[in-house]
């Protein structure tokens, strides 16, 4: 058994967090996989800390102008836009 | 029926001229293409219509070639059958009963089906060489950096490129030769302020393909052969047999580190992917319920509906992965068996020019067999993991049948070392 047993409210939890939303037989069946996920996840803490060196450099560029989507390309995926804008939901 | 190969079949038509002109081309729902709409295999994207092409896209144009149309997948990549995308299961060409293999399934089906000369696949955990391996065809995961990724509707970006499928090692390397190479709106392409220093420059990808390993060292993965079908085992040691009687050496490896590989893979995906996704928020882009809560509420809706069980999974685990209390015993875990993993190639590389390893564990499993078990599914993926972990090269190539069906034998490559790579894969297909 995992070190960090996960019921059902902790998953809620997570999901609120990541907003989405969940039935109750999605939260009882994550529930059991994420106890079975996580449990096996925990063979990590038998893993040494290793240096290492990241691979990858900052690459630099000047900083210029260019062309980029216009605004009407910007919109057209988008489900509500108003004069040239996105519209979304109101936020409280 | 038709095989459910296609999300989108629409053909766009190349420039005249250029090394694919008259070869058709299949390119995975995850690699955007203007005005054609690019899926994911996704409910939320089902009506997205790229403004731009992805850089790949644009390079098979000025090749010449002709797109055929946007091939099925997993949900965003996740999964390892094709059975996770919205839009239904692919069937694989060889054995319609059987799944094709994924995420790519239905680029790497299109090219067995001979429905596209060639096709491109993205590979975020074996998701080319994985159901290349399935569907008996070539596919090529090329080292972090090669190919661009600009375009690319992103799952995990520290861990996917661009792969090409091809029925011969051949065609899928010269479909290389043409998406490969430095672009400045993929900084991770770019290794100095000179194009001409990226490895893309000067390399012959098609002409690596020749056969000849006389005098290579193969180094055979052992830890990776344990957990594998007796059957995948046996059709892959034969293959390997052949190699060292083309004048290949063979000789074996073992990393340690590579128990750890699909916990250390599945925390960062999960992790990355729960960032990435982010995205979808139902106001610029993407299915929205237009419902009336207020801005959490419908953000929160929206992805309940638009997205498949398999996403809210790694999305929701990532998450947890990456929560105050959690992120060091998971996340930075993770990182430390990724750095782990790297040294233990680099030890290996200096015994062996290429490393071997079955592609897949196991034999293609039937249609519906095996959804209901994620973790026995994240498992399968135990040979092709380390690979995109440690960003290195990989080819599959088919090693033979077992029960009739395909086996694959994956080929590693030392960092930027594809043509090596090719070279051994090209022998074991004669």
């Amino acid at each position: 058994m995992s070190e960090t047993p996960v019921d059902a409210d902790e998953v809620r939890h997570v999901a609120e967090l990541a907003r989405v939303n969940l039935d109750e037989d999605e939260v009882e069946a994550f529930t059991a996989q994420f106890a079975d996920i996580l449990d096996y996840f925990d063979a990590l803490d038998e893993v040494p800390e290793v240096e290492s060196e990241p691979d990858l450099v900052n690459v630099m560029r000047t900083d210029e102008v260019r062309d980029g989507l216009s605004q009407e390309e910007a919109l057209q995926n988008a489900p509500e836009s108003e004069d040239g804008f996105f519209k979304g939901p109101r936020v409280s | 029926m038709g095989a459910n190969i296609f999300i989108t079949e629409e053909t766009v038509d190349g420039d005249d001229d250029g090394p694919l002109a008259g070869t058709t081309v299949a390119v995975k729902d995850n690699i955007s293409t203007e005005g054609v709409r690019t899926t994911c295999g996704s409910a939320m994207l089902e009506d997205y219509v790229p403004p731009y092409d992805a850089t790949v896209v644009e390079r098979l144009k000025e090749a010449g070639a002709t797109i055929v149309g946007k091939t099925n997948m997993d949900e965003f990549g996740m999964g390892g059958t094709t059975e996770t995308s919205a839009f239904g299961p692919t069937e694989n060409p060889v054995d319609r009963e059987r799944v094709p293999g994924g995420s790519s399934g239905g680029s790497a089906a299109a090219v067995a089906a001979g429905e596209a000369d060639v096709a491109l696949g993205t590979d975020t955990g074996g998701s080319v060489r994985n159901p290349a391996a399935f569907c008996g065809v070539v596919g090529i995961k090329p080292t972090y950096g090669l190919v661009s990724r600009y375009g690319l509707v992103a799952y995990a970006n520290s861990l996917e490129q661009v792969g090409p499928i091809g029925s011969t090692v051949e065609d899928a390397a010269a479909l290389l030769d043409v998406v490969s190479g430095a672009d400045e709106r993929d900084a991770t392409t770019r290794f100095d302020q000179s194009t001409d220093a990226h490895p893309a420059e000067g390399s012959n990808y098609a002409a690596a393909a020749d056969g000849d390993v006389d005098g290579l060292t193969v180094g055979v993965i052992t830890d990776l052969l344990d957990g594998a079908d007796d059957r995948v085992v046996e059709t892959f040691e034969d293959a390997v047999s052949d190699l060292e009687s083309r004048g290949a050496e063979v000789t074996e490896v073992s990393l340690e580190s590579l128990e750890h590989a699909v916990q250390a893979y599945y925390v960062i995906a999960m992790s990355e992917a729960s960032s990435n996704l982010a995205r979808y928020d139902g106001v610029r882009y993407g299915l929205s319920t237009g419902t009336d809560g207020n801005w959490n509420e419908t953000y929160a809706e929206t992805r309940e509906e638009g997205f498949g069980a398999e996403v809210k999974r790694r999305i929701l685990l990532g998450t947890y992965a990456l929560s105050a209390g959690y992120h060091d015993k998971y996340y930075k875990k993770a990182q430390d068996a990724r750095a782990w993993i790297k040294q233990d190639f680099d030890a290996a590389f200096e015994e062996a020019d290429v490393l071997a390893t079955p592609t897949m564990p196991v034999l293609p499993p039937k249609l519906g067999e095996s959804l209901s078990d994620p973790l026995q599914l994240y498992l399968m993926d135990a040979n092709t993991v380390p690979v995109n972990l440690a960003n290195l090269p990989a080819i599959s190539v088919p090693a033979g049948e077992a029960e009739g069906l395909p086996v694959g034998l994956q080929l590693i490559g030392p960092k930027f070392g594809e043509e090596t790579m090719i070279r051994a894969a090209s022998a074991v297909e004669r």
